[in-house]
C-alpha cells in the first residue's frame, strides 16, 4: 500500500478530531444520550417530552440564571458507543451531568461509565432493577418505574382470582426474565398454591406468535401472564384472539396499556385484560396529568407516549436538582438528588430515595377496552410504588457497599 | 395426534414467507454471486408497501392485488439497486459486494423512517379470511391455510422458470459458467438485473403477504435476514427446492422447539444449520461450489514484500506521532484513538485469515467478544487481578478459535462462512442465556482497569502497545514462511499440498492465531469501556469486521488496519447528524464504486500510476 498515502489520511484524521473552540458557557448543558435510530418509535416520544419540559423551564427563567439546554445524542443502540459518547460529553462538551439509554443494557454500561468516571448518570427509561440494587452505585438515580414493582401490581390482582395454573409468555432476554421472576415471586408470596403450568421464552421481536399460542393452550392454564411488546405482542394479541386463547381467562399484561404497545393494535386491542400503562385520555380536568397532556398536545400536536411523560419528567428532575445544588460540579449535583423533592411533576410531587436512588413515580394499572376503535384502560388508578418495593434491608442486602 | 397436525400445520404457514424471501436470496447468489445482505430490506420494503396499498385498495381484489403490485413495485427497486449500485463493482474481489449491499441496508432504513414514520403498522387482516377452521377439532388460521396452498404453486412457478423457460436456461447457464454465456453473445448485465429483480420481488411479496400475521415495522429488515441466511445455506446455495425444504424444516422445527425446549428460541436454527452443514457440507441439496476465486478477479496479484527503507521510516513517524498525541490532544481524542486501535486489530486479524488465508469467516466477534468475556468473567467471578485478565482474553479466545476450527476448515467458501456464523450465534445464546455466569444482557460491569492503568492517559500508552504491538505481530506471521504457505493454501490449494504443505493444518493455525488476535483486541476493549454485553458477540459485530476489512481492501495488508481507521472516524463524524444512517449507506457506497479495490488498493494503483514504478511494499 502506498504509504505517502497512508499518513495523508492519518493527519488529515488526527487533524479532523481537532477539538472545536469552547464557546463561552451561556448555557447549563446536559448531555442525552439514546437510540433515536434504533427505537424511533420510543425515543421520540420521550425527546419530545424533554424539549416541552425545557421550554416551560426556559421560559421560567432557566436554572441558576442561565437556560438549560439538552444535548442529544444517537448511540446507535451499542453499549460501547453510549461509553464513548458520554466520555465526549464528559471532557469535550462540558455537560454537567448526563441522562438518557431505553434499554437497559445501555444503561447499565453507562451507569458502571457514571460510577468509574465520578459522573453523574440519571437513568430515564431503563427497566432492569439491577441499575439500583443489585449494580447499584452512588452516581446512578433512576427515574422510571421498577419491573418489580409493576409486576408486584399485576401479581396482587391475581392473586384476588381463584386461577391457580398461570402460563407465562415474555420476550428471551433480561428483561423478560425478570419480569417473570418478579410476577412469579410475588404471586408466590400471596398465594403460594399457585402453580407455573408454561413459560415461553420468543425471541424479542421474533416470535412465532401461532407455535406460542398453541403452547400456551396445550398448557390449558386459567391465567395468562404477558410481556411481550411491540411487534411480538401484536402478532401474539391476532393469534390468540383467532385460536380463542384468551377466552375465559384473566391476562395480565407488563407495560401492555402503555400507548406505544396499545395504540398501534387499534381495534384489534386485547378487551379486559389488566394491565399497566399510561392512561392519559382518562385525566381529569385541574389535575397536573391533565395540565401536562394538554402542554405537550400543544407542544407537539400529538397525543403523549409514556416516554413524553418520562422525558417531561427527566428534564424536570435535573433542573430541580440544578438549583438545589446551586452549583453544577457532579459532587454538588450528587448530594442535591440524594432526597431530591421535585415540585409540580405530572404525579405531583416526584422524590428520589436515598436508599437507593430511585424515583417515586408509580405506575398506572387498569383494565383494557376497545372505545372508538382505540385501544384504551378503563377503571385505572394510579399506585405509589412505595407498598411494592422490597424492604429497606433487602435493599441494603442487595447494592453495594457504598 | 391432532395437536401435532395443527402444529406442523403452523410451521407449514410460517415457512410460506420464509421460502418466499430465501428462494430470492438464492436464485441472486446462484446467479451473480452476490451475498445480499440487504436482502431483509426489501422485504422490509414490502411489508411497508403492502401496508400502504392494501389501505388504497378495497376487497378481495384489492388485498391480492396489492400483494402482486408490491412484488412489482419491489423488484423495480432491486433493479434499481442493481442498475446503480452493483452494475459498477461485478469485477471486484469476490464477497466485495456484499459491502455495498450493507450501504442499501443503511440508506433504506433511514428513508423507510422518514416516508412511514417511526410507528409500527399492524398488518391488515385478509377479507373473508379472518377467524378459524377446525381441523381434528383444533383450531388453525384460515389465513394459514391460504399461505400452505401458495407456496407450493410459487415454489413451481419458479420451478418452471428456471427448468423450462428459455430464460431459465440463460439463467442456470450463468450460475454455471458466467464468461461461456456471455461469449455466446447474451448480455449479462440485463440477465443479472433481471435476476436481481425477480429476487427482489420475492422478497417484496414475502413481505406482503405475512401482512395478516403481522405487520410493517422497521426492525424487520434484520430480523429475518439470519433465518434467511441459515435456510438458503442449509437448502444449498442456489438450489430452489433446497430453499424449500429448508424453510419447511425450520419453521416446522422452531413450532417444536417453542413447545418442547421454549427456552431454545434463539438458537435453534443456528444448532440446525451447524448440524447439517458438518454432515452435508454443501448444504441439503447443494452442490459443491465451484473453486472460489479468492481474491483473483482481475489483475493476479504481485506478490508481497515487507516495506523498504522509507515505508519503514514512514510508519516510524506515524507511531511516534501517536505515541506524542497525549502531549497535544484533548483526552477525548486519546479515547476515540483507543477506539479505533481496538478495532483496527480486530478487523487485521480477520484481515490475516480473509486476506491471506482466503477464508472468508462471517462469524469473527466470536474471538473478540470470546476475548473481552474471558477476561470480564474472571475480574467479576473470581476478582482476577486486570493484568492477569487480560492475558486470558487472547488465550482464551485461541483456543475458542481451535474449537470451532476444528469444524470449520473442512469447509469452503460460503459454506465455511456460515459455519463460523452458526457457531458464533452459538456463542453469542450462551453469553446472552446463560445468567447464572454471564448476566445475560444486563452483560458484565465494572469490569475497569486496575490503579495504574486507569488514567486516560495511561490506559491510552497500554491499548497502542499491544494493539498496535497485535498488528505488527501479525504483519510479521504474513511475511514469515508460514504467511507464505498460507498464501499458497489460497491461491492453489492442490499445488500447496503437491509441495508438502499440509494446507489444512496451516489454515487450522492461522485461524486460531486469527482468533487470538481478536481476543487481544476484546480484552483492550473490555477494559476501556467497564463492561461487555452480549452485542459484542452479535453477528453485526462480525460484519463491522468484514466490511472495513473488504472498504479498505482485501489484497492489502493494511486494508483492515486503513478501513478500521477510516469508519471509526467516519462514523464518530456522521453520527452527530439526524440521517447518519442515510449518509454513512452512501458513503460507504461510494467508496465502494469509486475504489472497487478497497481504499488502500485504489490509492496503490493511483500512486502507481503518478510514479511508474512499483515503490509499493505491501
Amino acid at each position: 500500500m502506498n504509504l505517502m498515502r497512508r499518513t495523508v489520511l492519518a493527519t488529515a484524521a488526527a487533524l479532523a478530531l481537532t477539538p472545536a473552540t469552547a464557546f463561552a458557557q451561556e448555557t447549563i448543558k446536559v448531555g442525552e444520550i439514546n437510540h433515536y435510530k434504533r427505537l424511533a418509535a420510543f425515543a421520540e416520544p420521550y425527546r419530545k417530552g424533554i424539549e416541552l419540559a425545557l421550554s416551560e423551564i426556559n421560559a421560567d427563567g432557566g436554572v441558576l440564571g442561565k437556560d438549560l439546554e439538552f444535548i442529544f445524542r444517537d448511540d446507535q443502540g451499542d453499549p460501547a458507543e453510549a461509553v464513548k459518547i458520554a466520555e465526549e460529553l464528559m471532557t469535550r462538551d462540558g455537560a454537567v451531568m448526563f441522562t438518557g439509554s431505553i434499554l437497559s443494557n445501555v444503561g447499565l454500561a453507562l451507569s458502571s461509565f457514571a460510577n468509574e468516571k465520578k459522573y453523574l448518570y440519571l437513568a430515564a427509561e431503563p427497566l432492569a432493577d439491577t441499575l439500583v440494587w443489585t449494580s447499584g452505585n452512588p452516581y446512578t438515580f433512576r427515574l422510571r418505574v421498577s419491573t418489580w414493582v409493576q409486576a408486584a401490581m399485576l401479581a396482587e390482582e391475581a392473586a384476588k382470582t381463584d386461577a391457580i395454573k398461570y402460563a407465562t409468555i415474555a420476550p428471551n432476554y433480561a428483561y423478560g426474565t425478570d419480569a417473570v421472576e418478579a410476577f412469579k415471586t410475588n404471586l408466590k408470596m400471596l398465594k403460594p398454591e399457585v402453580e407455573f403450568v408454561a413459560e415461553q421464552w420468543p425471541a424479542l421481536f421474533k416470535i412465532d406468535a401461532g407455535a406460542e399460542v398453541q403452547a400456551i393452550e396445550r398448557a390449558k392454564p386459567d391465567a395468562i401472564y404477558n410481556v411481550t411488546f411491540g411487534t411480538d405482542l401484536a402478532k401474539f394479541v391476532r393469534q390468540g384472539t383467532d385460536r380463542g386463547l384468551f377466552e375465559g381467562r384473566p391476562v395480565y399484561g407488563l407495560l401492555t396499556g402503555e400507548p406505544e404497545y396499545l395504540e398501534p393494535l387499534e381495534d384489534e386491542a386485547p378487551e379486559g385484560w389488566f394491565v399497566t400503562g399510561f392512561p392519559w385520555y382518562g385525566f381529569e380536568d385541574g389535575t397536573p396529568g391533565k395540565t401536562f397532556v394538554d402542554a405537550y398536545e400543544d407542544f407537539t400536536g400529538e397525543t403523549p407516549k409514556i416516554g413524553s411523560l418520562v422525558g417531561y419528567m427527566t428534564a424536570q428532575s435535573i433542573a430541580a436538582a440544578i438549583t438545589k445544588a446551586g452549583a453544577t460540579d457532579t459532587e454538588a449535583l450528587r448530594m442535591a438528588f440524594e432526597g431530591l423533592e421535585v415540585e409540580g411533576t405530572p404525579i405531583g410531587t416526584l422524590h428520589y430515595r436515598e436508599i437507593d436512588n430511585q424515583s417515586t413515580l408509580g405506575a398506572w394499572t387498569g383494565t383494557t377496552a376497545v372505545e372508538d376503535g382505540k385501544g384504551v384502560m378503563v377503571d385505572w388508578t394510579y399506585n405509589d410504588p412505595a407498598p411494592y418495593m422490597p424492604s429497606d434491608e433487602e435493599i441494603m442486602e442487595m447494592r453495594p457497599a457504598e | 395426534m391432532a395437536f401435532f397436525f395443527a402444529q406442523f400445520l403452523t410451521g407449514l404457514a410460517n415457512a410460506a414467507a420464509l421460502f418466499l424471501v430465501a428462494s430470492g436470496l438464492s436464485l441472486i447468489f446462484g446467479v451473480t454471486r452476490i451475498v445480499n445482505f440487504a436482502h431483509g430490506s426489501f422485504y422490509m420494503l414490502g411489508a411497508f408497501i403492502g401496508v400502504v396499498l392494501m389501505d388504497l385498495l378495497p376487497g378481495h381484489v384489492g388485498f391480492w392485488g396489492a400483494i402482486l403490485l408490491t412484488g412489482l413495485a419491489v423488484g423495480l427497486i432491486g433493479a434499481v439497486v442493481e442498475m446503480v449500485v452493483l452494475r459498477p463493482i461485478y469485477r471486484a474481489p469476490e464477497l466485495f459486494q456484499l459491502v455495498a449491499t450493507f450501504g442499501v441496508i443503511l440508506v433504506i432504513q433511514d428513508l423507510a423512517l422518514m416516508i412511514w414514520g417511526a410507528e409500527d403498522r399492524l398488518g391488515p387482516r385478509a377479507p373473508g379470511l379472518r377467524g378459524v377452521w377446525r381441523i381434528f377439532d383444533e383450531p388453525v388460521p384460515k389465513y394459514d391455510i391460504v399461505l400452505i396452498a401458495i407456496t407450493p404453486v410459487i415454489l413451481f412457478a419458479l420451478w418452471y422458470l428456471i427448468a423450462r423457460t428459455r430464460l431459465g436456461v440463460l439463467v442456470r447457464a450463468a450460475t454455471q459458467d458466467r464468461e461461456m454465456v456471455g461469449a455466446l453473445g447474451v448480455n449479462q448485465a440485463w440477465l443479472f438485473t433481471g435476476v436481481f429483480a425477480l429476487g427482489s420481488a420475492l422478497a417484496g411479496l414475502g413481505g406482503a403477504l405475512q401482512l395478516p400475521k403481522g405487520g410493517a415495522d422497521l426492525l424487520m429488515d434484520f430480523n429475518i435476514i439470519g433465518a434467511v441466511f441459515v435456510v438458503v445455506v442449509i437448502g444449498g446455495m442456489g438450489s430452489l427446492p433446497g430453499a424449500f425444504i429448508a424453510s419447511v424444516l425450520i419453521s416446522v422445527l422452531n413450532v417444536f422447539g417453542v413447545t418442547y425446549l421454549p427456552q431454545s428460541t434463539l438458537v435453534l436454527m443456528y444448532v440446525v444449520m451447524a448440524v447439517v452443514l458438518i454432515v452435508r457440507p454443501y448444504g441439503l441439496l447443494g452442490r459443491e461450489e465451484v473453486a472460489g476465486e479468492h481474491g483473483q478477479v482481475g489483475a493476479p496479484e504481485t506478490p508481497i514484500r515487507p516495506y523498504g527503507r522509507k515505508g519503514m521510516a514512514l510508519v516510524a513517524v506515524l507511531l511516534a506521532l501517536l505515541a506524542l498525541l497525549p502531549v497535544f490532544a484533548e483526552p477525548f481524542v486519546l479515547t476515540l484513538v483507543v477506539d479505533m486501535v481496538v478495532f483496527a486489530l480486530f478487523a487485521a486479524s480477520l484481515h490475516f485469515i480473509l486476506g491471506s488465508g482466503g477464508l472468508v469467516s462471517f462469524g469473527h466477534a466470536a474471538f473478540f467478544g470470546g476475548g473481552a468475556y474471558a477476561a470480564a468473567l474472571l475480574v467479576y467471578h473470581t476478582g482476577t487481578p486486570m493484568e492477569l485478565a487480560f492475558l486470558f482474553a487472547p488465550l482464551a479466545a485461541g483456543l475458542l478459535a481451535l474449537g470451532i476450527g476444528w469444524f470449520c476448515i473442512r469447509l469452503t467458501g460460503v459454506y465455511f462462512a456460515m459455519l463460523t456464523l452458526a457457531f458464533s450465534q452459538l456463542v453469542w445464546s450462551l453469553a446472552f442465556q446463560w445468567r447464572s455466569v454471564t448476566r445475560g444482557d444486563d452483560g458484565l460491569v465494572n469490569i475497569w482497569p486496575a490503579e495504574w492503568l486507569s488514567g486516560d492517559i495511561a490506559y491510552y500508552y497500554f491499548a497502542l502497545a499491544f494493539g498496535i504491538g497485535g498488528i505488527l505481530v501479525l504483519r510479521h506471521v504474513i511475511h514469515a514462511p508460514f504467511g507464505y504457505a498460507l498464501r499458497a493454501g489460497r491461491d492453489s490449494p492442490r499445488q500447496a499440498e503437491a509441495t508438502g504443505i499440509d494446507v489444512k493444518r496451516v489454515q487450522f493455525a492461522a485461524f486460531a492465531l486469527a482468533g487470538a488476535m481478536a481476543g487481544l483486541a476484546g480484552g483492550i476493549f473490555v477494559f476501556s469501556k467497564g463492561s461487555v454485553f452480549p452485542t459484542e458477540l452479535e453477528i453485526a459485530k462480525s460484519f463491522d469486521a468484514l466490511i472495513v476489512v473488504f472498504l479498505g481492501g482485501v489484497k492489502t495488508l493494511a486494508g483492515g488496519v486503513v478501513g478500521a481507521s477510516f469508519m471509526t472516524v467516519v462514523e464518530d463524524w456522521l453520527v452527530r447528524l439526524e440521517y447518519w444512517r442515510l449518509l454513512l449507506g452512501l458513503v460507504i457506497i461510494a467508496v465502494v464504486i469509486v475504489m472497487p479495490e478497497g481504499i488502500v488498493g485504489t490509492l496503490r494503483t493511483l500512486w502507481r500510476r503518478l510514479r511508474h514504478s512499483d515503490e509499493e511494499a505491501v
